[in-house]
């Protein structure tokens, strides 16, 4: 039997990590900010059925960059995590650490134990009753978990979009605030809007986004994708009135209900009131921009 | 990686195995303790010390679906509670009522409600008004062992349909029986053992279309005439201000009517009676 070659442990553990570090910096970034009323998440994702947020819980969200499936089926295992507990112990039981600590043992597992570490950066978002018990965690492919404040970002210019959002970030902003910080941080790093300008970056536009908060004023689940003309209207665009109105004919309007807008099933007796966080939304955009 | 260096890491494979979107299923592999149905049952018939719910109604209506329950549970010949609820939202377009053994039966719509929120969010989709049938349908067929001890559970489920063509009723009503047999209902159904009186009272008042607010006076009056034959079935008590629950599901989602609206409904049928009862006498007179 031939002996393997030999490397040194500090030697594999670099390999994988530039190896995980490069395939994540192919990706598109991410950003997850907090804002008045909750967490606000924003990806870069033309698909609109492929996402890179989700939601985990009724208080709890999930962004990601990096390898797709790999992501995915974190995103699942985290979900069913949260159900089973729910489930067996009661929906309070359910916090973003107890999430955040089964991803990091999973992918420092995975990246000790495994020949390719998972390419992946994950978020995981807790919204709580005052915006101080916002929690949010920031994952990467090696285990580590970081508790950062006020914004994550993540992805392949992550470093840009972070001194952008330094800046630019005020704690307590409103929601189209909130947004508009965002995307002009991802719309000043993103290939996509690189060159189609006169002399610097274009602002990504909804197409070009996915977009999602978790609201804390929404009685049980507080995560909502905001998609169509909610989106149109929030990013406060020249166009959003007539682009808008064409409600339905662009890639982001469902079908269905929007996911994560039907009822919070907490409480069997206390439905959400599905529907009516959009009105709210627009409320707020109002507020903000008068 | 073999299995025992999963010790260490936070999930067990099962749960990044990516089959299924299933809550129940992923239950069944990886804790089945937590599933109704899969415990060892006595051999001996339980029914009268387990408390039972009793009477569901639902009818649809114009803008689609109302379901009403009434607030007792009995054991035996013993009301066991007097404001127990058993109809509830099972997502934000459907709602189910329960009726039989109440302990198993709000643990099943508990996780119903957990499997219909989960294939949501891992799915990303909403699933079909059918689809959702179906599932409960599994449910109370994995309860048979228990139904035959005496702890059956047969629930009603009612849903505004998405996805209905344009010109049909968008509200559907689905019924069950405790081997797992699921029954489209045609405009209005009952369960329980009030339900014989309740489907009586709406033969006479349901008619197809018709608007909320009389369509909702159909549903409290049907469980008025359940509780007026049926000791199982509590009547509204002005005493304790305690009235059906009933939720109305339409284009905008599952609402419960508000406790006010209900009485005032339920107020107006009692005096309605009391009038016409008087009316008997003094001609009797």
């Amino acid at each position: 039997m031939t002996m393997p070659y030999y490397a040194s442990a500090e030697q594999v553990m670099r390999d994988r990590s530039e190896y995980a570090r490069k395939g994540i910096s192919r990706g598109r970034s991410v950003a997850v900010l907090t804002y008045a009323d909750g967490v606000l998440l924003i990806a870069e994702n033309p698909s609109s059925t492929l996402h890179k947020l989700g939601e985990i819980y009724d208080r709890i969200g999930f962004a990601a960059v990096g390898r797709y499936s790999e992501f995915e089926s974190l995103r699942v295992a985290g979900v069913r995590l949260a159900d089973v507990r729910g489930y067996s112990y009661n929906r309070r039981d359910v916090t973003g650490r107890i999430v955040a600590n089964a991803y990091a043992q999973t992918l420092g597992a995975i990246f000790t134990e495994q020949m390719k570490p998972y390419e992946v950066e994950l978020c995981v978002a807790e919204v709580g009753d005052t915006p101080e018990r916002d929690q949010l965690y920031r994952l990467t492919f090696d285990g580590s978990v970081v508790d950062e404040p006020n914004f994550v970002v993540m992805g392949g210019q992550a470093e840009a979009v972070t001194g952008h959002l330094r800046e630019n970030f005020h704690v307590g902003m409103g929601l189209a605030d909130a947004l508009k910080v965002g995307i002009d941080a991802l719309s000043a790093v993103s290939p996509a809007t690189a060159g189609t300008g006169q002399g610097g970056h274009t602002r990504l536009n909804a197409e070009q986004l996915e977009v999602a908060v978790l609201d804390r004023r929404r009685p049980k689940r507080a995560f909502r994708r905001v998609i169509g003309a909610a989106l149109h209207a929030l990013l406060g665009d020249g166009q959003a009135a007539r682009e808008a109105s064409e409600g339905g004919t662009h890639a982001h309007t469902p079908s269905h209900p929007a996911p994560g807008t039907p009822a919070g099933l907490g409480d069997p007796a206390a439905p959400d009131t599905a529907g009516g966080a959009e009105y709210e939304l627009r409320h707020d955009e109002d507020g903000g921009e008068g | 990686m073999d299995v025992s260096s999963a010790g260490r890491s936070g999930f067990p494979p099962a749960y990044l195995d990516r089959v299924g979107s299933s809550f129940t299923d992923f239950l069944a592999s990886s804790a089945p303790d937590l599933l109704p149905g899969r415990r060892p049952l006595p051999q001996l018939p339980v029914g009268d010390i387990a408390p039972h719910g009793t009477t569901i109604v639902a009818v649809t209506y114009e803008g689609g679906v109302l379901m009403g329950g009434d607030r007792r549970a009995t054991m035996g010949n013993l009301i066991s509670s007097r404001d127990i609820e058993k109809v509830y939202p099972a997502d934000s377009y459907s709602v189910i009522g329960i009726a039989g053994a109440a302990g198993i039966a709000i643990e099943m719509v508990k996780l119903y409600q957990v499997e219909l929120e989960h294939y949501e969010k891992i799915e990303g989709l909403t699933m079909s008004l059918d689809g959702k049938a179906n599932r409960l349908a599994q449910m109370i067929r994995g309860n048979l062992g228990a139904a035959l001890q005496g702890l059956a559970v047969v629930p009603l489920f009612a849903g505004f349909d998405l996805d209905a063509a344009a010109g049909t009723a968008p509200g559907r009503i689905f019924s069950y029986d405790v081997t797992g047999g699921n029954y489209e209902e045609r405009g209005y159904a009952a369960v329980g053992s009030g339900s014989l009186f309740a489907k009586n009272s709406l033969k006479k008042t349901w008619r197809s279309g018709l608007p909320a607010d009389a369509a909702t006076r159909t549903v409290v009056e049907a469980l008025y005439d359940a509780a007026d034959d049926d000791s199982a079935t509590g009547g509204p008590d002005p005493v304790r201000r305690l009235y059906p629950i009933v939720y109305r599901v339409d284009a905008e989602g599952a609402v419960r009517l508000t406790d006010a609206e209900v009485a005032a409904i339920a107020d107006t049928i009692i005096s309605e009676r009391a009038d016409a009862d008087r009316q008997n006498m003094n001609r009797e007179a």
